[in-house]
């Protein structure tokens, strides 16, 4: 305990950090296409030039501006990643809470149901997924709620099944409060911490996992762009004009950083504030 | 006397299952106790007292395989046979429970005036109001200070013996006709201890309710009950008014309990 202080200063400065580009992202996201200085299919005279006043990380292939390409594209991709996420962590709570407060046989068949999923490669069943159900923006948000949901679940799950034997259940027991009032009302707010840290990690995670599928070609389908099927037709021209898959790659990496430097945040003040 | 009792327990048996292994940690405990009577038990760790209360509230510890046995009746049911939505109704509302250790009871992350509330609306159907109305009248009942203000309190801001008030609040909330308080001093400094003590004592006579005090030390039984029952590896070896066990204990292991009451100087 002796390094809490230390700890503490070290978390605020992360999630300081970590909510700066967060807010970023948010921007993208909710006013994305303000931000942007030209539209995400409109084109120059201009094709694959350099940084100017005007197109302030060049051009494309065929004379759209980068740096509107991005934000435009950043916004289904961080859109997907996000809601899909959201799904993967209700589920995850959901599951995580039922297998672990009930515990026995649910817990068993829960559990080994989730083992199935999470046994295969994340990337590989999410290949197998999109390419069965086909490449839409809905399809891609199922797929990658699927893969994600299991560890949310078992990172639920886990501190469940020790707060389920604290004292204050049985008191809350005693006076006859029902099961599905304690597990929600006692239990579940007592296990959200790991929770939280492992959430801001998926959504590092997710990030990746969309922008690869959209390099693949099963992302959302063109025109629109995104990270990823940027990343991939700017590919063939990365000698003649560098910052078309500078710019996209760079994105990515921040907006997964993002959630890494959260995530350490969350865990930095959560550990130092935990019992 | 047991068409008078509120509640009567007859042959309990409590067998803990694991590992292939039947264990009995309670062997035919018969007892009654009278609507509003004070009676106590004694015994040292693992003589079966806890889990006898454990008992009428149907609550096994979590995680153990428990069975029972005998019957416990209770206002004309037989409380092992409750099916569990009923038991819920009597949980609380009929019999409440105060327990030994009265930092880990509470839960952390709630308001302890949101823990009281949730059992008024839950167990008298009370509106959001009425029971927060009714949370500051308990808190101020058991001796808390503004409790208009510690109601909206997180128990990490209220000291050992606060606490226990507050789980002694909790339990009074639906005026219950059986409190059962295990080992209720246990955890707290001694000054403290005779504050509960006489809160319980105080409660137990605007309320009229029956106390079954749990504990393993005489000292805090004297001038709580009428009755005590003392027991030793599952089963009562001794019974009586607590003046008369006091002054002439029949069984050896009750002189021996009492005997491990430290006194100062020669005394009685």
């Amino acid at each position: 305990m002796s390094d809490a202080p230390r700890r503490r200063t070290r978390g605020q400065a992360l999630l300081a950090a970590g909510g700066v580009l967060l807010a970023v992202l948010l921007a993208i996201v909710l006013i994305g296409p303000l931000l942007a200085p030209y539209g995400a299919a409109k084109t120059s005279a201009d094709s694959l030039a350099g940084p100017s006043a005007l197109h302030w990380l060049g051009t494309d292939s065929i004379g759209r501006d980068v740096l509107s390409r991005l934000i435009i594209g950043g916004r289904i991709t961080l859109l997907i990643s996000f809601v899909a996420v959201a799904i993967a962590l209700v589920a995850g709570l959901i599951l995580g809470l039922v297998s672990g407060y009930v515990g026995g046989g649910t817990d068993l068949i829960i559990m080994r149901l989730l083992d199935v999923v999470f046994a295969f490669p994340v990337f590989l069943l999410a290949i197998a997924v999109v390419a069965s159900l086909g490449p839409t923006v809905r399809n891609l948000i199922i797929t990658i709620a699927i893969v994600y949901t299991p560890a949310l679940a078992r990172v639920v799950r886990g501190p469940v099944l020790s707060v389920k034997r604290w004292d204050h259940v049985e008191a809350a027991r005693s006076v006859g409060i029902g099961e599905l009032t304690i597990a929600v009302r006692h239990v579940l707010p007592l296990v959200i911490s790991p929770v939280l840290v492992q959430t801001s990690l998926t959504l590092s995670n997710t990030i990746f996992t969309v922008t690869a599928l959209s390099f693949l070609g099963l992302g959302p389908p063109p025109p629109d762009p995104n990270w990823g099927s940027m990343l991939a037709e700017a590919r063939q021209f990365m000698e003649l004009a560098p910052l078309t898959v500078i710019g996209p790659a760079a994105a990515i990496v921040l907006a997964s950083l993002t959630f890494v430097v959260l995530a350490n945040g969350l865990r930095e003040m959560l550990d130092v504030a935990g019992r | 006397m047991s068409d008078a009792a509120l509640l009567q327990v007859r042959d309990l048996t409590a067998t803990f299952w694991g590992a292939g292994t039947a264990l009995r940690v309670v062997n035919g405990v018969s007892f009654d106790i009278a609507r509003g009577e004070a009676v106590g038990f004694v015994g040292e760790s693992g003589s079966g007292k806890s889990i006898t209360a454990r008992a009428i509230m149907r609550l096994a510890p979590e995680g153990s395989s428990i069975a029972w046995g005998g019957s416990i009746r209770f206002g004309g049911q037989d409380l092992l046979t409750l099916d569990e939505r009923a038991m819920r109704d009597v949980r609380g509302r009929r019999i409440a429970m105060v327990f030994q250790d009265p930092m880990a009871s509470l839960n952390p992350v709630m308001t302890v005036g949101a823990q009281i509330d949730d059992v008024l609306r839950g167990h008298a159907g009370l509106s959001r109001r009425a029971a927060r109305r009714r949370t500051i009248e308990l808190l101020d009942q058991v001796g808390i200070r503004q409790p208009a203000l510690r109601a909206d309190d997180h128990p990490h801001q209220f000291s050992g013996g606060m606490r226990q008030r507050v789980l002694i609040a909790i339990a009074m909330s639906c005026q219950p006709d059986l409190l059962i308080a295990d080992e209720p001093t246990t955890a707290l400094d001694v000054t403290v201890q005779a504050q509960i003590l006489r809160l319980l004592l105080r409660l137990r006579r605007e309320l009229g309710m029956a106390l079954m005090l749990i504990t393993h030390d005489f000292s805090v039984i004297a001038g709580m009950v009428e009755r005590v029952h003392v027991m030793h590896a599952g089963t009562i070896v001794e019974s009586g008014a607590v003046d008369a066990l006091f002054a002439a204990p029949r069984h050896a292991y009750t002189r021996a309990l009492l005997d491990a009451v430290p006194r100062i100087g020669t005394g009685a």
